[in-house]
C-alpha cells in the first residue's frame, strides 16, 4: 500500500475513532458495572395497567432500595412469552396475569408458589379459591372479574326476573332482537357458561383441592336439558341465540338500542356510557328456578420459579400489591372488582361495580386445571350445532364422549 | 458464513509508474469518491464497530462466549472488507449474506433443531429447574400452623445463615439447616417478635435480599423428627411451618411421593415416570430424534384430517393462483387497448384491493359475508340467508374468492408490464398473415408473456401454499371438523393446522409444530425447484 494523502486520512479517521470508542465504552461500563442486578424487581405488566402500579413501585423502591421495573406487555402474548422465557433465565420475577393460566404455568414448572399467610383471609373467597391450583396458592388476586347483564334502563326500566320475562319485557318495549350475547361461529361458552349452570350442569365436579378432572359432570342429565332448551332458542326456535352475533355486532345493537339486554363483561361497560346509553347492571336472568352462575375471572400476579429475587418478589407482592390503596389503583385503572374485600367495598360505591359484584357473589372460578383445555376446544363447537339445529341431545352425548375422550 | 476467498496478487517489484499509468491511478482515485466518501465509509464502520463493541461488552457481562466470539468474528471480517482496497464483490454482497444468515439461515437451522426435541408444554426447561420446580410445588404448609416472626440471623465466623423465630406464644428458638430449633433466652424484642439474640448477627433486609438463593433453600427443621416439617421464610420477615410431600433423590434420579409412596424416575421420556407410566409435571427438554417427524406423517389423530387438508392446501394454492393470474391478465389485456378511454383512472383502482392490507381486507369480507347481518345477504341479495363462511363447500369458495380480489391486482401489475415490452410488430405480422385475435393471443402473446411471468407464479404458488393471513382472518379454518379430534376446520391449509396444533390450546407442541414446518418447506423446495427447471424450457422461446 502506498502512502498519500487518503491512507493518511483513513490512519487519522480510524484513531480518532477509535478513541471516541474507547472513551464512550470507559464512560459507559462505570454505571454498568455496579448495577446489581440482585437489586432490581422486573414484573412485567398489562399495558394498560402500568401507569395504576407506579406509585405502588416507587413507594416499595422508597423503602427497601429494591428498584422495580414495570415492562409493559401485550395481553395477548403475556402468557406465552411468560412460559418460553422463565426457562431461559431472561424471564421476569413477576407478571400479571390470570388465574385460569394455572394449570399451564404449573405444567411448565414456570411458576412458584406464593404463600400469602395469614392476608389469604382479607381476600375474597372465590379470588383465593381462583388463586389455588392443587392445594397451593400460586398468585396474588388483584381483581375478580365476571358477565353480567346490561340493561339499557330507558327501554326496559324494571329488571327481568327470568330468561322468558326479559325477552317478554324487550319484546314490549318493540324490540325483535331485545337481548345479545356475543357468540361466533364456534361458539362462545365462557357467555353462556351461565344458562348451562342454571340447568344443573357444571363442567367439573369439586373436591377440596378445588376442580376433579375426573368428575366430568358436563354430560348429565342437567346438560343435555340446557342443550334442548339451547336448541328451542336458536335458529330453528325463537333465535334469540344466533352465532352470527359476534362481539361487534352484539355491541352496535345495543349502542343503536336495538336490544335492551347485553350479556357481557366490565370491559363493555365504558362504550355502552361513552354511546349515551342510560345502563343498569342486572344478574343473569336465569331461564330455570336456579341461579344463573357465570365463570369468575380471577386476575392477579404470579412470581416465576427461576426469580432470583424470590424474597424481594414475594415482600412485593403480598406485603405491597395486597394493599388497600394498591387494589383501588388498579381497580381505577380497569374498572374491575378488586380482590381484596376492603378494597371490594370501598369500590362497591359505584353502581355498575357493585351489580358486577352482586352477579359475581354467585359466579364460580373459571377451571384452571389442564383438563379444561380440552373441554374449551369442544365445547364451543357443540353450543354452535345446537344452535344452528343439530340434535340437541346427541350433539351433547358427543361433547361429552370427546371430553372424557381428550381427557384420559 | 460464506469464506471470501482473496485472489492472491504478487507484489510487484516497485518501478516507475508511467504517464499513463499515473493518469489511472488519479481517474481511480477519482472514481473512488475522494474524501468525503472515506470519510462517510470510516463513519459508517465507526457506527458499525461501536454497535459491535457494545454488544460484545454486553455479551461479556452475560457470560455468553459462543455469540460472542461470533459476533467478534464477523465484525473483524467486515471492517477487513471494507478496508481492503480490493474484494469489490464482497463489499456488495456482504450486508445482504449477514442478514440472511440472521433471518433465515440461523431460523431454518433453529426450527429444524427444534423439530428434535420434545419442546413444548412441560418439556421447556431443563432437568434442574423440573425438578426445583417439583419440589418447590410439592411444598405443602401444616394445617392449622401458625405464621412465625422471623428475623434471618448469621452465624459469625462461618457466615451460615439460620433463622431467628418467634412463635405467636413469644417463644423465641433459633435454627439452620441441619440444625433443628433449639430455644434462645435473652434475645432482643422488637414489636413482638425477636429481632437479636446473642452469638448471631442479625442480616437487615437488603442483606436478605442480597443473599436471596440462601434464603430460598434455607428450611430450618421444627425438631429432629423430619416428619414434623420445616420452617421457610418466603419474604424474610415472617415464617410458616411447611412439610414436602416429595423427596428427590440425586443419586438414584429419582422422586418419591412421601404419602404414596410411588416412585418416579427419570426413563428417559424428559419426565419423572412412575412404574404405571403417570408422569409428574414439568418435565423437562430432551432431544428425541425423529420421532417428531414420525408422529407427524403417521399420528391417527392427525391422518384424515392431514389428507385432506394437504388436497386443500394445494387446491387453495392451485386455483388462486390460475384464478388471480387470469383475471389480472384478462384486465390487463383490456387496459392495455388504446381504444380505451380514462385507462388510467380504472388502473388505479384496480391497485386498490392490493394497496390495502391483505388482513384488513380479509376481516372486512368476514363482516360483510356473515350470514345474518352481512352486507352481501343484507343488501345486495336483500336479506337472504346464504351460509357463506360457515357451510363446508361454500366457505372454501368464498376463501377463493377473497383471495382473488386480494391477488388479482399483483398479477394484473405484472401481466401489464408483461405486455408492454411485447414488440407491437408480432402482433401486426400475425394480423397479416391472417391470424385471429384468439390464435395470436394464443399462439404469440401468452407464449411471451409466460417467459416473463412463469417465476413469478411459481412464487405465488409458494406464497399460497402457506397463505396464513387469508385463512386466518376469513374463516379461522372454519367450519370445524367436528368428527376430527384436533381443532381442524374445512378451510385448513396446511400452515394454519399446524398453528392450531402448535399454539392453541393448553397443549403446546413446538417440536411436533417445527417438524410440520420442516415438511412443508421440503415440499414448497421440491415443487419449486421442479417448475422453476420447467420454465428453462419457455426461454428457449425467446
Amino acid at each position: 500500500m502506498k502512502v498519500n494523502s487518503r491512507s493518511i486520512l483513513t490512519a487519522g479517521a480510524l484513531a480518532t475513532s477509535a478513541a471516541l470508542l474507547l472513551a464512550g465504552c470507559a464512560g459507559g461500563s462505570s454505571d454498568n458495572a455496579s448495577d446489581d442486578t440482585a437489586s432490581t424487581l422486573t414484573v412485567w405488566v398489562d399495558a394498560e395497567r402500568v401507569d395504576a402500579l407506579k406509585d405502588a413501585a416507587a413507594a416499595y423502591t422508597d423503602k427497601t432500595g429494591v428498584k422495580v421495573e414495570l415492562v409493559s406487555k401485550d395481553n395477548a402474548d403475556i402468557k406465552d412469552d411468560f412460559i418460553q422465557q422463565v426457562p431461559t433465565g431472561k424471564g421476569p420475577d413477576i407478571t400479571m396475569g390470570a388465574h385460569d393460566w394455572l394449570g399451564e404455568l404449573s405444567t411448565n414448572g414456570v411458576v412458584a408458589p406464593l404463600e400469602l399467610g395469614d392476608s389469604a383471609a382479607d381476600y375474597l373467597p372465590v379470588a383465593i379459591d381462583a388463586a389455588t391450583y392443587e392445594g397451593t396458592v400460586y398468585m396474588l388476586p388483584y381483581a375478580v372479574e365476571n358477565i353480567a347483564v346490561l340493561r339499557n334502563a330507558d327501554l326496559v326500566p324494571e329488571a327481568a326476573t327470568s330468561f322468558d320475562d326479559m325477552i317478554a319485557k324487550g319484546t314490549a318495549a318493540g324490540l325483535d332482537q331485545p337481548f345479545v350475547v356475543e357468540q361466533g361461529a364456534e361458539g362462545n361458552p365462557y357467555h353462556l357458561y351461565p344458562f348451562q349452570t342454571a340447568f344443573g350442569a357444571p363442567v367439573f365436579g369439586s373436591n377440596d383441592e378445588g376442580y376433579d378432572p375426573t368428575d366430568l359432570q358436563i354430560g348429565n342429565a342437567g346438560g343435555e336439558q340446557f342443550a334442548a332448551w339451547l336448541a328451542s332458542q336458536g335458529k330453528n326456535g325463537t333465535g334469540v341465540f344466533n352465532t352470527d352475533i359476534d362481539g361487534a355486532i352484539a355491541k352496535q345493537n345495543f349502542i343503536d338500542g336495538k336490544s335492551a339486554f347485553w350479556l357481557t363483561g366490565p370491559w363493555n361497560v365504558g362504550a355502552a356510557i361513552d354511546a349515551g346509553i342510560n345502563v343498569a347492571i342486572d344478574t343473569v336472568p336465569s331461564p330455570t328456578a336456579e341461579p344463573a352462575q357465570p365463570f369468575a375471572g380471577v386476575k392477579g400476579f404470579f412470581v416465576s420459579s427461576e426469580s432470583k429475587n424470590k424474597v424481594a418478589a414475594n415482600d412485593f407482592l403480598v406485603n405491597y400489591l395486597g394493599t388497600e390503596d394498591v387494589q383501588l389503583a388498579l381497580f381505577e385503572s380497569g374498572n374491575v372488582l378488586p380482590a381484596l374485600s376492603a378494597a371490594a367495598e370501598s369500590a362497591s360505591s359505584d353502581p355498575i361495580i357493585e351489580g358486577f359484584a352482586a352477579v359475581g357473589a354467585e359466579a364460580v372460578p373459571m377451571p384452571a386445571i389442564p383438563a379444561m383445555g380440552a373441554v374449551w376446544q369442544y365445547w364451543g363447537i357443540a353450543h354452535a350445532e345446537v344452535i344452528n339445529g343439530a340434535d340437541p341431545a346427541a350433539t351433547w352425548q358427543k361433547l361429552a364422549a370427546d371430553v372424557q375422550a381428550a381427557i384420559q | 458464513m460464506s469464506t471470501i476467498t482473496d485472489d492472491e496478487v504478487a507484489t510487484e517489484p516497485e518501478r516507475k509508474p508511467t504517464k499513463r499509468q499515473r493518469e489511472a491511478a488519479r481517474i481511480a482515485d477519482a472514481a473512488s469518491g475522494g474524501i468525503k466518501v472515506i470519510l462517510g465509509k470510516i463513519l459508517l464502520l465507526a457506527i458499525v464497530d461501536a454497535l459491535a463493541l457494545y454488544a460484545i461488552f454486553v455479551l461479556f457481562l452475560n457470560d455468553q462466549w459462543l455469540v460472542l466470539g461470533l459476533v467478534a468474528v464477523v465484525t473483524g471480517i467486515v471492517n477487513w472488507i471494507y478496508f481492503s482496497r480490493r474484494k469489490l464483490p464482497a463489499k456488495y454482497l456482504t450486508p445482504g449474506v449477514i442478514f440472511l444468515v440472521v433471518f433465515q439461515v440461523f431460523v431454518l437451522l433453529y426450527t429444524g433443531y427444534i423439530a428434535f426435541t420434545n419442546y413444548g408444554t412441560g418439556h421447556n426447561g431443563t432437568k434442574e429447574q423440573a425438578v426445583s420446580a417439583l419440589m418447590s410445588a410439592a411444598l405443602e404448609r401444616v394445617p392449622d400452623s401458625p405464621t412465625y416472626g422471623v428475623t434471618v440471623v448469621e452465624q459469625p465466623g462461618t457466615g451460615t445463615l439460620g433463622l431467628l423465630v418467634t412463635d405467636p406464644e413469644g417463644d423465641v428458638q433459633v435454627g439452620m439447616n441441619d440444625a433443628p430449633l433449639a430455644p434462645v433466652n435473652g434475645a432482643d424484642m422488637e414489636g413482638g417478635k425477636a429481632v437479636a439474640a446473642d452469638g448471631w448477627t442479625s442480616l437487615s433486609f437488603q442483606q436478605v435480599l442480597g443473599r436471596t438463593d440462601e434464603i430460598t433453600s434455607l428450611a430450618v427443621p421444627y425438631s429432629d423428627d423430619p416428619n414434623d416439617g420445616a420452617i421457610r421464610t418466603p419474604d424474610g420477615t415472617s415464617g410458616y411451618l411447611y412439610v414436602s410431600t416429595l423427596e428427590y433423590d440425586e443419586a438414584a434420579a429419582t422422586i418419591t411421593d412421601v404419602a404414596t409412596g410411588t416412585v418416579y424416575s427419570d426413563i428417559g421420556t424428559g419426565a419423572f415416570t412412575s412404574e404405571d407410566g403417570e408422569e409428574l409435571m414439568p418435565g423437562w427438554q430432551i432431544t428425541v430424534g425423529a420421532d417428531n417427524f414420525v408422529r407427524a406423517v403417521t399420528d391417527e389423530r392427525l391422518g384424515g384430517p392431514l389428507l385432506y387438508v394437504t388436497l386443500w392446501t394445494f387446491a387453495f394454492a392451485l386455483i388462486s393462483v390460475a384464478t388471480t393470474f387470469f383475471l389480472g391478465l384478462f384486465l390487463a389485456i383490456v387496459f392495455n387497448d388504446m381504444r380505451m378511454r380514462g385507462r388510467k383512472i380504472y388502473r388505479v383502482l384496480m391497485i386498490l384491493p392490493y394497496a390495502i392490507p391483505s388482513f384488513l381486507s380479509a376481516l372486512v369480507w368476514a363482516g360483510m359475508m356473515n350470514e345474518s347481518f352481512g352486507f352481501i345477504n343484507e343488501v345486495l341479495l336483500g336479506g337472504a340467508s346464504v351460509p357463506w363462511l360457515t357451510d363446508p363447500t361454500l366457505a372454501k369458495v368464498s376463501v377463493l374468492i377473497v383471495n382473488l380480489w386480494l391477488g388479482f391486482p399483483y398479477m394484473f401489475l405484472v401481466c401489464t408490464g408483461a405486455l408492454q415490452s411485447i414488440p407491437d410488430e408480432l402482433q401486426e405480422a400475425a394480423t397479416v398473415d391472417g391470424a385471429k385475435p384468439w390464435a395470436v393471443f394464443r399462439l404469440i402473446k401468452l407464449p411471451l408473456l409466460l417467459v416473463t411471468v412463469a417465476p413469478l407464479l411459481i412464487a405465488s404458488f409458494a406464497f399460497n401454499f402457506n397463505n396464513f393471513n387469508v385463512i386466518y382472518m376469513l374463516t379461522d379454518g372454519g367450519p370445524r371438523d367436528t368428527d376430527a379430534p384436533i381443532p381442524v376446520g374445512f378451510t385448513d391449509i396446511l400452515i394454519s393446522m399446524v398453528y392450531k396444533v402448535a399454539f392453541t390450546g393448553q397443549t403446546r407442541d413446538y417440536g411436533l409444530a417445527s417438524a410440520y414446518s420442516i415438511i412443508i418447506f421440503i415440499v414448497v423446495a421440491v415443487i419449486s425447484i421442479i417448475a422453476f427447471r420447467k420454465t428453462k424450457a419457455l426461454e428457449e422461446l425467446n
